[in-house]
């Protein structure tokens, strides 16, 4: 099959690859990129667990190609972290907060958490569910996640006083 | 830090000070999630990896004439494709938990398929897509024959079998009597009958089963990665294959996507393993939703009760005499133990004094059951609260009324059941009271009767429900008499090494339970070092003792008690070389933080530091006939029990019984049919909390999946055996917006069974919330007289309901 050249940047890193048209994003960033931190739960559209921020807006990896990425800036959850691959904030909070259990779901919930705080440091807690609505979780109940939404919130909020 | 039963997660067990357990402390495993770097199985990635892809039968019933893969094989980047007759030539049929010789599971059909989705062939090529590809170019030819889709017309069925050579669709049909049950039916003042039906529903963990497996024929090795959760897996991998068990090697620090026990997984291994051997390069089947969903054999329980009551005016349950019919769909696994173990609970935490129990497997034209998070016990727990329900309505008394008349009282402990069972420990009159206390009840019942009194449709739901923790798998002996196991242990080993850094090695895979945060603490708090310097690490099967898995809700109980007696014996040998080099005897040493001193003369000490040294290095400094080193096994045998049933088949399967109050408030959209959870309550109780977010966690989780179960989640299929819910479109899990506000305290009734007090914990909001969400909508529903009593409760079945009657 025909390859098409992309370039796109990764986490602030620049990838330029050839790849398949047919190519997936999702399958693109964790085949290709060796990005495994995002994760296949249906691949179509209802789960969540392949969410990333595509110029800095929150989507499903699965339902995009690779070729359409061209030109475009992509964060996952490995770009959450700190430079020494430390728990980024958020990332800490869903640490203190057990907001999270068997992790497979958790990149996609903290990119969807990622995109709401960017734009909001006091969400309430509709506005929380607002934003992991397209995230299922199987194992918490949900209730953990949006207290570590929370507590990153908060701290967001004393780190910007 | 109080060592008394009461408020937890902070209370202590045994009259000791906890100093790790019961602590607020990070989860240990949730590091690797946030950052991205759990290594799942898809993760795994081997050099040369081939990739598979399966080819599902459209139909539910057919016999397969021919398959014809030569265009699929001539497609470039294909290696192979593999039918149903090939692989059947080179394996033996997946062992099955009863003994069913005519009921022949293989990994891929063979001649005949018996349910839409089950897998026909298999292609392995360079990639996933050129595997799908390939799928596409595979012709079959098939003769569609009626299928066997209704459980009840299977079981009376002669003609129509699923397994011809069993010769009936019955898989197993059991009689059970505990107690005089005609005598209590015929002393009681009243009685009721009812039928209840749990719908086909199961897990659906967000990762689908994987597998990865390589042959290394310079060891004759076959290495697996895979996503699994289950017990004696190699073994049956083994058997499957042909092999020996010593030439498999599970890796079992694969991190596990969910599994809450569905992830069995073998005919896929079996699989895998097969085409890497052939094709002498490694070979992985990731399953995409839809071939999970449809053709993974993951689906859980699908059972009809037909249950009798027999009760005084007062409202005291006598008798039960149940009738359970279970649909195990093609091929059955374990699925038919999904009816024994809730006789480890027949009763529920009531004093009831007799029952009967009809237990009957059969097989449907359906993807096959497995194991679903409480083995059976979620729809038992339904069926015996809605029979409490019913009582209630019936006597026009009030649920919580009837419910504290037949709660087991704290003071009746250890009580035993007529099934056999003792039941450890429990304060369910408390633990009621404390969900009540919690859920506002006098406010709650006002705003109930507000909204009805504005016209809507509202209910307060109660369940108050067991989960029976770490059993001992003595159930099989039930169902089948020649299977005389009677342990389902669970094994550590616990190293120091020479720096004195101390390492726990468990032998099985985890997905999500946090069982490296549990072994950590309790080796932390019995060696009184910070768990977090504590390592642990999976072995793999070749490496580790012996494991039964996380099933069962046993991990806390087994693991803890494993590392609890290896802890135990790293100290004692410490104490001896300690005496043995301070000239003391063991009596007059105390032990502090790894230190040994003199409790007389503190200055006589010797640090962990000398220890580790002497134990490494200083031969002639070790007690005579001590081994060098520095490390200890331990398997912990399942407590209570360990025999056999009598002869009226009274057994202790279960030693540890949690107990549960749920209350949710519901209203029902009479327009639409629609449910809206708006609150929830739960007070729960599993002894000593050895980690409160981990508990709470599991407890609210279980929770969500619980009302999954009850509103929305069906595996369904149409009359022809069409499978209806491949996708997460039509199989509905519970989002965000589904799940209310939950409200959840914890009792702290210690075991005396456990090493610190627990029980299990991870089956518990599962296996009471969908009784208490049907309690709440037969609340809602009862005004205008009609009930329910099928789950899940889809809001078109409760809008037919309530605008036709007919449900
Ligand atoms: S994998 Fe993309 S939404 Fe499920
Ligand atoms: S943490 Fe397991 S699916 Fe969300």
């Amino acid at each position: 099959m025909s390859q098409r050249e992309i370039n796109l940047s990764i986490n602030g890193k620049t990838y330029a690859a050839a790849v398949e048209p047919r190519l997936s994003l999702l399958d693109f960033l964790r085949d290709h990129a060796g990005l495994t931190g995002t994760h296949v739960g249906c691949e179509h559209g209802v789960c969540g667990a392949c969410s990333i921020l595509f110029d800095g807006v929150p989507i499903r990896s699965c339902l995009m190609l690779a070729v359409q990425a061209d030109g475009h800036a992509i964060t996952t959850v490995e770009g959450l972290c700190n430079e020494d691959g430390a728990p980024g904030p958020l990332q800490d909070a869903f640490q203190e907060a057990h907001g999270l259990q068997c992790g497979y779901c958790t990149p996609g919930m903290l990119i969807s958490a990622q995109a709401l705080l960017a734009g909001n440091s006091d969400p309430s807690i509709a506005e929380i569910k607002d934003a992991i609505g397209g995230n299922l979780c199987r194992c918490t109940g949900y209730v953990q996640i949006i207290e570590a939404i929370q507590l990153a919130a908060s701290r967001l909020r004393e780190a910007g006083q | 830090m109080t060592a008394a039963t009461g408020d937890a997660g902070n209370a202590g067990a045994m009259g000791r000070n906890l100093h790790y357990v019961a602590q607020k402390r990070r989860v240990r495993e949730d590091r690797r999630f946030v950052t991205g770097t759990g290594k799942f199985v898809q993760d795994v990635t081997l050099p040369d990896t081939r990739h598979a892809a399966v080819l599902p039968s459209p139909y539910p019933r057919a016999r397969i004439l021919s398959v014809d893969t030569a265009a699929a094989e001539a497609l470039d980047g294909v290696h192979m494709v593999l039918t149903g007759q090939q692989m059947a030539a080179d394996c033996n049929p997946i062992r099955l938990g009863l003994k069913l010789p005519e009921v022949k599971w293989y990994p891929l059909a063979v001649d005949m398929t018996r349910y839409a989705g089950e897998w026909v062939a298999i292609v392995v090529a360079d990639t996933a897509y050129i595997a799908e590809d390939a799928l596409a170019l595979i012709q079959v030819e098939y003769e569609p024959l009626a299928p066997v889709i209704d459980p009840e017309q299977a079981f009376a069925e002669t003609d129509l079998l699923v397994h011809p050579g069993h010769g009936s669709n019955v898989l197993y049909h059991g009689h059970f009597l505990w107690g005089d049950v005609d005598g209590d039916f015929a002393a009681a003042d009243d009685s009721l009958s009812f039928r209840a039906r749990w719908g086909r529903s199961s897990t659906v963990p967000i990762e689908t089963f994987g597998a990865l497996a390589r042959w290394d024929a310079g060891t004759e090795i076959l290495d697996i990665w895979a996503s699994i959760q289950m017990p004696n897996f190699v073994e049956l991998l083994a058997s499957t294959l042909g092999y020996p068990l010593n030439n498999i090697r599970l890796h079992q620090d694969v991190d596990v996507g969910g599994s809450y026990g569905v992830k069995r997984g073998i005919k896929q291994s079996v699989l895998v393993a097969y085409l890497a051997r052939k094709l002498r390069m490694p070979v992985r089947l990731i399953e995409d939703r839809l071939v999970n969903m449809a053709g993974g054999d993951a689906h859980g329980p699908d059972r009809i009760f037909d249950t009798d009551v027999a009760f005084t005016n007062d409202g005291i349950i006598k008798s039960l005499k149940i009738r359970a019919l279970d649909d195990a769909g093609a091929y059955p696994g374990r699925a038919p133990f999904q009816l024994a173990k809730p006789i480890s609970a027949i009763v529920g935490p009531y004093t009831i004094n007799s029952v009967k129990y009809e237990a009957i497997s059969v097989a449907t034209n359906k993807t096959g059951q497995v194991p679903v998070r409480g083995f059976g016990q979620a729809p038992t727990n339904y069926m015996i609260e809605m029979a409490v329900d019913a009582v209630a309505r019936h006597l026009d008394l009030d649920r919580l009324e009837v419910r504290r008349r037949n709660l087991i009282p704290s003071d009746a402990f250890p009580y035993r059941i007529p099934s056999g069972s003792d039941y450890d420990s429990g304060d369910y009159h408390t633990v009621l009271q404390k969900g009540l206390d919690l859920a506002r009840y006098d406010e709650l019942l006002q705003r109930r009767d507000k909204a009805r009194a504005e016209g809507r449709l509202a209910g307060i739901g109660i369940a108050t429900c067991l989960e029976p923790g770490g059993g001992n798998n003595i159930f099989e002996y039930l169902m089948d008499p020649t299977a005389e196991i009677t342990t389902f242990m669970e094994a550590c080993e616990v190293k120091v090494d020479p720096q004195g850094r101390i390492t726990g090695m468990m032998g099985t895979t985890t997905s999500g339970q946090g069982h490296e945060t549990l072994f950590a603490t309790i080796l932390g708090e019995e060696l009184e070092f910070d768990p977090d310097e504590i390592r642990i690490v999976h072995a793999d099967s070749l490496s580790a003792l012996p494991t039964r898995s996380p099933v069962a809700s046993r991990m806390a109980i087994m693991l803890g008690g494993a590392a609890t007696g290896a802890a135990g014996k790293i100290k004692d040998r410490a104490m001896a070389i300690a005496a043995f080099n301070l000239d003391r005897p063991a009596a007059d040493l105390e032990y502090s933080g790894g230190t040994i001193s003199d409790r007389n003369d503190p200055s006589r000490k010797l640090t962990w530091a000398e220890i580790c040294f002497i134990a490494y290095r200083a031969y002639h400094k070790l007690p005579p006939g001590m081994e060098p080193g520095f490390h200890a096994q331990f398997v912990f045998q399942v407590p209570g029990g360990g025999q056999l049933p009598d002869a009226r088949n009274r057994v202790q399967i279960y030693p540890c019984f949690s107990f549960q109050a749920h209350i949710p408030y519901v209203e029902i959209d009479p327009g639409t049919g629609k449910v809206s959870v708006l609150d929830y309550a739960i007070a729960h109780d599993c002894g000593t909390v050895i980690n409160p977010d981990i508990v709470r966690g599991m407890v609210i989780g279980g929770l969500a999946h619980g009302i999954g179960a009850a509103l929305y989640e069906k595996f369904a299929y149409d009359g022809e055996g069409q499978f209806l819910s491949a996708s997460f479109a039509d199989y509905l899990m519970p989002s965000v917006h589904e799940i209310p506000d939950v409200k959840d305290v914890e009792h702290c009734t210690p075991s005396p069974l456990t090493s610190h007090g627990q029980k299990g914990s991870g089956e518990g909001g599962y296996l009471g919330a969908p009784a208490a969400i049907a309690s709440a909508v037969n609340d809602a529903l009862h005004p205008l007289g009609l009930t329910i009593l099928e789950l899940p409760m889809r809001m078109h079945k409760i809008e037919a309901l309530i605008n036709d009657g007919s449900g």
